[in-house]
């Protein structure tokens, strides 16, 4: 992050963060609103009523939270460097933001919990610690946005009182969650130890010489333990499954999505930034210790468990979240080659898969309300019953399976192509890329399955015929034209994000 | 002109899709006009184009931080492919005038594959020919499992399996090399001109052409063929045979080979005799070319046999590409185009004019029906597509197998022997189904007469748009039989084009 000419504000003066942190504070003010507004004046209302005014107001929050970024100095740093603002990280907080408007969206026709307040202001909250997170250069702030978002994903998984597989879910989720936050500070405070900084950059500094300090790779380990609990990389993956399926339909959306994002973010900048000069080499014969080859194995083994788990799964969420872990897999792609290119491959990959993620899982609660499950049977005949909605359950999978001309597609050979073009050694990650690929071709099975369900096994008896609520087909709509438009022209994307990490020169 | 061939097809497909309910005439119709100005696009194209000349259609940046590009463009083997695909989507669409179940998806997938496959063989950026090439896989996937017969489900997911096993070794193989060339640029054309180190070739020539080879029957990987061609619908396996498969053989010449044609230089060592990927690759072809004949010779199933049939045909396809001589390839590339034709054909017999009326394809059974009394019209047709398949003079067949092995005949003597073997054999297999299916022993006693002639009776005569279907591939394949110049000339002046130059390389040739 060392921009020349970047605008450094080390006083400390509050006002000036409180200036940066705008939008974030937009929303907290706006999750205290959404609180607020439904606990005073909207008792015993009718629900859906109360869904949509909360559902609004946390829509007028987002947007006008986006819209205060375009306000924003470009390059603005905090604290001594702690808390940065950079066109980098404004493109995804926007990102964010939108994510968290779609799941907002999505939540308006469901029913799950009479707490509608508090639901909508957790998750303003967890997408408040998301943007933080995104804008730490501080082994502190991470650790602090980290625990700020887990601790509302947390909540969220468990908001589906009647339902013990959710309380179920969360305590897994959060027992998971606690162990990983531990390995994660003790791999921070390792690095502390190390180097006598917290900022990322001085880290790297610290710790940069010819020879790794065994200290350093026990830091590395835990660290990876940590992030990869929160990007669910195979061996840190058990909760997912779980979780996705206890979890209320959007919060799984959210966690499978915003919280995705925001994970890899994170990971690619503790990663790049601060064990720069660590990097090892994962190439084919020509293995150097660093953290790249213990990535590389994270990725290995997160493409192999979450295709080969997923083909034998009979509940739709379980094989979205198997998939979900195999996407983890083909994510680190990104991270491996430590370059530009790398970044705004996997950035362009995470914010479309989890436009399709979220998209899926909008179609997955109107199935869940229509047969009263999510087994792959409960699909069956749905292509009849929502034409609409079932084609954009096809783009979805579709995407995520990589069928051009879709989103997904790009993103795979945006992350293969990064890999292979900026990796030192020349195509050392080759062997990585074609595991990617031949399990590319695996996942389409499980793809396939459920597509075969809606299309074409007609369904058993008489399923009832709900009509497919408003909102939600409305942004499904939307979420399925994105992802089409974003990969027939990629450039949307790829252009501005180009010129922001390269301007921020991360 | 010719990239409305593609824009026309996804149009229709959408126009299809977005037609109002209760119309049940209108989806194939639609599609029909929209197959026959693919039609007229594509010949008022080639007649555009001098042959000899490499014709720039589109090039429009597309992602430019990675230098890909929307680039169309059309040489002669471009051009000859589009035609059979033209030709091919409107006999496909003939012989499902009677697709009643879901027409409108039906039709609507019909037309997303052909405008893919136009895509591929006008594509000369790389990244978009691997797009058009994956996005033909879906609706295959569909056309087979929703429409198709005898274990749909299960020949619909191994065809998709096998063609995404498939692109994901050409995409391994493509990504690198993308990477190698330094990343700048997907056109074919400067790739082509990029000189690979001889150790990427090596490597990256088998994984590519096998990839493309597996979706062109490349033997032993071709048994996704048979079972997908069965199970598909009549227009479904019409197109697998007759388009679908010369994707894959298309895509190991225009790929394959052209990027990478060191790869078929001799190895330092031999392994059983062969020192080479071009001695190994051929031989699998010549495996193909018998293996599908005395496969096909033994079938039940009457589609089976017909299936089997395009393995060995698309056998002489493969093989032609590996001559790596001019005789050997435009043979190869006219061998596309006829296998198109007839192979459409057979399964329009099959699938349509015999299958949908007696519901049964066993070959047994068939035989005491005596088809030639009650339908003369598809035994007739079936006649003359078999002295197709066979290679007779005057049949597009002949031309194409004869340049073949002409060229194999120059590249590897021995080879040419047993492929002579394999033709014997497909003589064989195809007079015993033709004897089997169509005229087979007639009833001897006076009462079976009657129970035959009722059975008759009870026949729905061969309609209208099934004998425009056979008459327009019969023709098309007579003419270009007769007259194979029509398309040697837009073929042959082709390969003095640059991108042809490892024809002129000297060394092994």
């Amino acid at each position: 992050m060392a921009a020349e000419g970047r605008r450094l504000i080390s006083a400390a003066g509050y006002l000036e963060l409180l200036e940066l942190a705008a939008p974030e504070a937009v929303l907290v003010f706006t999750g205290l609103v959404v609180l607020a507004v439904d606990l005073l004046a909207l008792r015993g209302v009718e629900l859906r009523f109360r869904l949509f005014v909360a559902a609004m107001i946390a829509f007028v929050g987002c947007t006008a939270a986006m819209g205060w970024m375009l306000v924003l100095p470009e390059q603005a740093a905090t604290f001594n460097g702690m808390w940065e603002v950079s066109p980098a990280t404004q493109f995804i907080k926007v990102a964010l933001l939108a994510l968290t408007i779609f799941t907002v969206l999505l939540s308006v026709d469901t029913d799950f919990t009479p707490h509608v307040g508090e639901y909508f202001a957790l998750i303003l909250l967890a997408a408040v610690g998301m943007m933080f997170l995104v804008s730490s250069v501080d082994i502190l702030m991470i650790f602090v946005s980290l625990e700020l978002t887990s601790l509302c994903l947390y909540i969220l998984t468990a908001f589906s009182k009647r339902k013990p597989q959710s309380a179920e879910a969360a305590l897994k989720y959060f027992l998971f969650g606690s162990m990983s936050a531990a390995f994660t500070l003790f791999g921070l405070s390792m690095l502390y130890g190390l180097s006598n900084a917290t900022n990322l950059g001085q880290i790297a500094q610290a710790v940069e010489g010819p020879s790794l300090d065994p200290l350093l790779v026990v830091a590395i380990v835990m660290t990876v333990i940590g992030l990869g609990f929160k990007v669910a990389a195979v061996p840190f993956h058990l909760w997912a499954p779980d979780t996705y399926q206890g979890a209320p339909a959007p919060s799984a959306a959210f966690i499978a999505s915003g919280s995705k994002v925001a994970g890899f973010f994170i990971f690619a900048r503790v990663m790049m930034l601060g064990f720069k000069g660590a990097e090892g080499s994962a190439a084919w014969q020509a293995y150097l210790p660093g953290w790249v080859p213990v990535l590389a194995v994270l990725a290995a083994a997160s493409m192999f468990l979450g295709n080969l788990a997923a083909i034998v799964q009979s509940s739709v969420r379980r094989l979205l979240a198997y998939s979900a872990i195999a996407h983890s897999g083909y994510m680190f792609l990104g991270i491996l080659p430590h370059g530009q290119q790398g970044m705004v491959a996997l950035v362009y990959y995470v914010i479309t898969y989890g436009l399709a993620t979220l998209g899926a899982f909008g179609v997955l609660s109107i199935v869940e309300r229509q047969t009263g499950g999510d087994r792959l049977s409960d699909f069956a005949g749905f292509g009849r019953r929502a034409p609409a909605v079932s084609m954009c359950m096809a783009i979805f999978l579709l995407s995520l399976a990589g069928v051009p001309p879709l989103a997904g597609f790009m993103g795979k050979f945006l992350v293969f192509a990064s890999a292979l073009n900026e990796a030192r050694g020349g195509l050392g990650l080759l062997w990585l890329v074609a595991v990617a690929l031949l399990l590319t071709a695996v996942s389409f099975y499980y793809y396939l399955k459920v597509l075969k369900q809606i299309f074409i096994v007609k369904a058993e008896g008489e399923t009832g015929t709900t009509p497919t609520p408003v909102v939600s087909q409305v942004v499904i709509i939307l979420l399925a034209l994105l992802v089409v438009v974003l990969g027939c022209a990629p450039n949307l994307l790829i252009g501005p994000l180009l010129s922001a990490i390269q301007s921020a020169g991360a | 002109m010719l990239a409305w061939t593609i824009y026309i097809s996804f149009l229709g497909a959408a126009v299809v899709l977005l037609l109002p309910k209760g119309h049940a005439r209108a989806p194939r119709h639609v599609a029909l006009l929209v197959a026959v100005l693919g039609f007229v696009a594509a010949v008022s194209g080639t007649l555009e184009t001098k042959p000899g000349n490499l014709l720039t259609i589109a090039r429009i940046p597309w992602i430019p931080s990675l230098g890909i590009e929307f680039h169309l463009a059309a040489d002669g083997i471009s051009l000859t492919l589009v035609l059979l695909t033209a030709i091919a989507a409107i006999a496909g669409i003939l012989f499902s005038w009677d697709v009643a179940h879901r027409a409108k998806e039906f039709f609507a997938l019909f037309l997303l594959l052909i405008g893919s496959v136009y895509g591929v063989f006008l594509s000369f950026d790389l990244f978009l020919l691997l797009v058009f090439y994956e996005l033909a896989i879906i609706p295959k996937y569909f056309l087979i499992a929703v429409w198709g017969s005898t274990r749909k489900e299960y020949g619909a997911m191994k065809l998709a399996l096998y063609s995404f096993g498939g692109s994901a070794m050409v995409l391994i193989g493509v990504i690198a090399a993308y990477a190698v060339a330094g990343a700048r640029s997907m056109n074919i054309l400067e790739l082509a001109r990029f000189p690979f180190p001889q150790s990427f070739q090596m490597w990256a020539f088998p994984v590519v052409f096998v990839g493309f080879g597996i979706l062109a029957g490349l033997w032993p990987f071709h048994t996704w063929a048979p079972t997908g061609h069965v199970a598909a619908p009549t227009a479904g396996s019409m197109l697998l045979a007759g388009v679908v498969m010369k994707l894959g053989a298309y895509g190991c010449l225009r790929v394959a080979i052209t990027l990478f044609p060191s790869g078929l230089d001799p190895w330092d060592f031999t392994v059983l005799g062969l020192d080479s990927w071009r001695d190994a690759l051929s031989i699998l072809a010549v495996i193909g070319i018998v293996y599908g004949a005395l496969v096909a010779l033994v079938q039940q199933d009457f589609k089976f046999v017909i299936g089997y049939s395009s393995v060995s045909h698309m056998g002489f396809v493969l093989l032609g590409l590996l001559t790596l001589n001019t005789v050997g390839l435009s043979g190869a590339v006219l061998q596309m185009f006829s296998h198109g034709i007839i192979a459409g054909l057979l399964f329009a017999v099959v699938g349509r004019m015999v299958y949908d009326r007696t519901h049964t394809r066993d070959l047994p059974s068939l035989q005491v029906m005596s088809l030639n009394k009650a339908i003369p019209f598809a035994a007739v047709t079936f006649t003359i597509a078999n002295m197709a398949a066979m290679g007779l003079p005057g049949f597009s067949g002949f031309v194409a197998e004869l340049q073949v092995l002409i060229g194999s005949w120059r590249a590897f003597p021995s080879l040419a022997v047993l492929t002579g073997f394999g033709i014997v054999v497909s003589v064989a297999y195809s007079l015993r189904v033709l004897q089997s299916a169509f005229f087979g022993e007639r009833a001897n006693s006076a009462t079976n007469e009657v129970l035959e002639e009722q059975r008759h009776s009870e026949l729905e005569q061969i309609t209208i748009p099934e004998r425009i279907g056979a008459m327009l591939l019969i023709g098309t394949s007579l003419i270009i039989g007769l007259w194979p110049r029509l398309l040697l000339d837009l073929i042959g002046p082709t390969f003095d084009l640059p991108h042809f130059d490892w024809l002129r390389r000297g060394g092994v040739l």
